[in-house]
């Protein structure tokens, strides 16, 4: 009798305290811990650990566990680990991926799984949220064609650029870049003569530079990584001398400070994308130093990438959701989600909404890269557009008919 | 020669007439309907360089491969991991003293003696055993991996060469044809040449250290038969420690010419030991002049590949093996 009393006693304050602290919640992080992208997607986890230290890892009475996936940029990978992370780990949200067409196939991935709850890392293909989308994957990051707002305008009238040869990486990102790129710069008056795609992972770029036309005014750079690292290294050592427009991911703080000189090509180098390093703004200054303080200084890049970013902001969404639904993910998280779509976010690189296809529609920046007073190489603001939306500011029947980004589309016109 | 000329004389013609048409593709000033039919001379005289020197990179990592095979059977598959291992300290040596040249014999060392302790600890443990050899070199791949990325991070790594290397030089080969008259001459990056002519010497000095010297002789004994060389009473064990170290050392100085010209960075291991193994499937396992074949044929695929039908550059490589396997499973220079 005096057993069973004991016990019950002790039931109940278990019970007590289960109710107490809820559950931790899981969350799985997709990220290109692999491969030529190693480096971006190291950032971006740092971005996500940012976020995570300043809500103290709890949101709505939930701890946060995290379970990492690591990809290596292409489809396949991104579908496995997500598929681990789901169905053996068992996450409620999805937090990733980083490149072009691992979105793509993440998004395809979330329709077989609507009880999971996926946020967009920073992966940037157009193709992602606007072909099919997914109910349940959004996107909080600008695509590829969006981060190219502003810049054509900028080569050609500031400038001066009248003809561009473009180099980029042959996938569904870099397609999008130059798709935003051309659309913008053509009807600005420019001409694209050239269109070179090599490999993503390409390592030796010596035929290709010495295939570069030598009668142009610019040559649009859209490479990321080692891609991009290697690149600059063999071009310095031709003797290159154009001048040079970055995508955003060629300027980038992963390749503005990787080790060794290649990086030195780029400074002076236009480009655009959605952050800008040395933005004077109240909260992009309180986030760089959150991120700073985040990680001790050989554990970081001197200011957070846009991958970074990324992942902090849908983060940052993740956990203001969280808090506002008390962690309550019930009825096929539908109160999560709902808030997830209404959602405002003030993310530090400008407003951030959502349109119908759980796209984001925010700000985008034109910047140059210099050399700070300390020797490290950072973005500089040139321009800032706000509000920029998936279709650009074209009237969506005839942003459908320019097609889907591709190796040749869009055709350089003026207009469409 | 002689020999092979009246043996094949159908296929000394044939490899005359390409050689001449080559020759002539190099010096010659290209016609206008050469010009339309494959575009710019500088184009084709570029890839046809850089896929040479990139043979060059892809010979002194394969070479060390291949000699560790044929004496040992033993497949290394962590050899992609010396490789990278081998570029980190290059690029420390050369930034901590500013001596680039210095990166090549601390590199060779360091990653030779790494080669010294992987043959006597774990190979010399599992002699003949093919596939627990195999297994356990893949796992040293991960884990030395992983070792790398928390050493080095995940950082692309760019060994920087002295000035005097660094930017292009003039050649004598004349690309085209000004409308003035005047020859405009190709202009090549300088590093490139200078690790070109420093694999030829690597080869060759390989090829005499094989064939001149009692080293050599033990060593191409021991590849014909190693059991028979052990019983003359050679100290086939120390042979084979020199080999390993040796093989390793090359892998090393890959690294940092590597590292020199591309970057260093995780997940290269990988690419340089799917590289290896293909230029040696090609060139047959074991041979060193199937090597330097099966590496310049290599290195010029992903050339030409990458500016004449860039979709395909990357499964041409492959179809190569798949041929090379279809018709001479052993390998061009293998021994079947």
């Amino acid at each position: 009798m005096r057993f069973n009393y004991l016990t019950s006693i002790s039931v109940a304050a278990l019970l007590a305290a289960g109710a107490a602290q809820a559950e931790p919640l899981k969350v799985g992080v997709l990220a290109t811990l692999e491969g030529t992208y190693t480096v971006l997607g190291e950032d971006g986890v740092r971005g996500l650990k940012t976020a995570l230290a300043e809500w103290k890892d709890t949101a709505g009475g939930r701890e946060i566990e995290l379970v990492i996936g690591s990809t290596d940029a292409s489809p396949d990978s991104a579908v496995r680990a997500a598929r681990k992370l789901v169905e053996q780990d068992g996450v409620e949200i999805v937090i990733g991926p980083l490149s072009g067409s691992e979105g793509i196939a993440i998004r395809d991935y979330s329709k077989t799984q609507p009880g999971v709850t996926f946020l967009n890392g920073i992966s940037g293909a157009q193709e992602t949220t606007y072909v099919t989308p997914s109910d349940n994957f959004f996107r909080f990051n600008t695509d590829g064609a969006q981060w190219s707002t502003g810049l054509g305008d900028y080569v050609f009238n500031e400038k001066g650029y009248e003809t561009v040869a473009t180099v980029g990486e042959d996938y569904s990102f870099i397609y999008t870049q130059v798709f935003g790129f051309a659309l913008e710069y053509c009807a600005a008056g420019g001409e694209i003569t050239e269109r070179f795609w090599v490999p993503l992972g390409t390592k030796d770029f010596g035929s290709i530079i010495a295939a570069l036309p030598d009668d142009v005014d610019a040559i649009y750079l859209g490479l990321g990584g080692g891609d991009a690292v290697n690149f600059l290294n063999q071009y310095q050592q031709a003797g290159g001398e154009a001048n040079l427009i970055g995508g955003s991911i060629m300027v980038d703080g992963t390749v503005l400070s990787s080790k060794g000189s290649a990086k030195d090509a780029l400074i002076g180098v236009p480009s655009s994308g959605p952050q800008a390093d040395t933005w004077d703004d109240e909260k992009w200054q309180t986030y760089v130093k959150s991120y700073q303080d985040t990680f001790p200084p050989d554990q970081r890049f001197p200011s957070p990438s846009l991958l970074a970013t990324g992942y902090y902001n849908a983060t940052t969404a993740a956990m203001s959701c969280l808090e506002q639904v008390e962690g309550d993910l019930s009825d096929g998280q539908a109160a999560f989600r709902s808030c997830l779509t209404d959602l405002t976010l003030e993310a530090p690189n400008g407003t951030i909404k959502l349109d119908q296809n759980r796209q984001a529609i925010g700000s985008n920046f034109v910047t140059e890269v210099v050399e700070l007073d300390d020797g490290t190489l950072a973005n500089k603001l040139v321009k800032k557009v706000d509000d920029v939306n998936q279709t650009l500011g074209i009237e969506p029947e005839k942003f459908a008919s320019i097609g889907l980004p591709s190796r040749d589309v869009p055709v350089c016109k003026k207009s469409y | 020669m002689r020999q092979f000329v009246d043996r094949h004389p159908i296929w000394s013609i044939v490899l005359f007439v390409v050689a001449a048409i080559l020759l002539w593709m190099i010096f010659a000033v290209w016609p206008d309907w050469l010009k339309d039919l494959i575009g710019r001379k500088k184009v084709f005289l570029n890839a046809l360089f850089n896929g040479i020197t990139l043979g060059g990179l892809y010979f002194l990592v394969a070479s060390g491969f291949t000699l560790i095979f044929g004496l040992m059977r033993n497949v290394n598959l962590a050899h992609g991991s010396l490789y990278l291992l081998g570029g980190y300290i290059g690029f420390m040596t050369a930034e901590i003293t500013g001596f680039w040249l210095l990166a090549f014999p601390v590199a060779f060392i360091v990653v030779g003696a790494l080669g010294v302790l992987l043959q006597i600890f774990v190979f010399r443990r599992m002699e003949g055993q093919d596939l627990r050899q195999t297994l356990v070199t893949i796992g040293i791949s991960i884990v030395m991996a992983d070792l790398m990325l928390w050493a080095w991070g995940g950082d692309f790594y760019n060994i920087t060469p002295p000035d005097w290397l660094s930017g292009p030089m003039s050649t004598f080969f004349v690309t085209s044809v000004k409308r003035s008259g005047e020859l405009v001459y190709l202009k090549y990056p300088f590093v490139r040449i200078v690790i070109f002519a420093a694999s030829i010497v690597v080869g060759v000095g390989m090829w005499l250290l094989l064939n001149r010297t009692r080293i050599g002789m033990l060593i191409r004994a021991g590849v014909d038969d190693r059991d028979m060389l052990s019983a003359t009473g050679a100290r086939i064990q120390l042979v084979f420690v020199a080999v390993f170290a040796f093989g390793a050392g090359l892998a090393g100085v890959a690294g940092v010419v590597g590292g020199t010209f591309q970057s260093v960075a995780p997940g290269e291991d990988v690419r340089f030991l799917l590289a290896s193994l293909v230029v040696v499937i090609v060139g047959g396992m074991g041979s060193i002049s199937g090597a330097a074949i099966g590496a310049l044929l290599i290195g010029l695929a992903e050339q030409f590949g990458s500016v004449y039908f860039p979709t395909y550059a990357v499964v041409l490589t492959f179809l190569i093996m798949v041929v090379v396997l279809a018709f001479r499973p052993q390998g061009l220079m293998g021994r079947s």
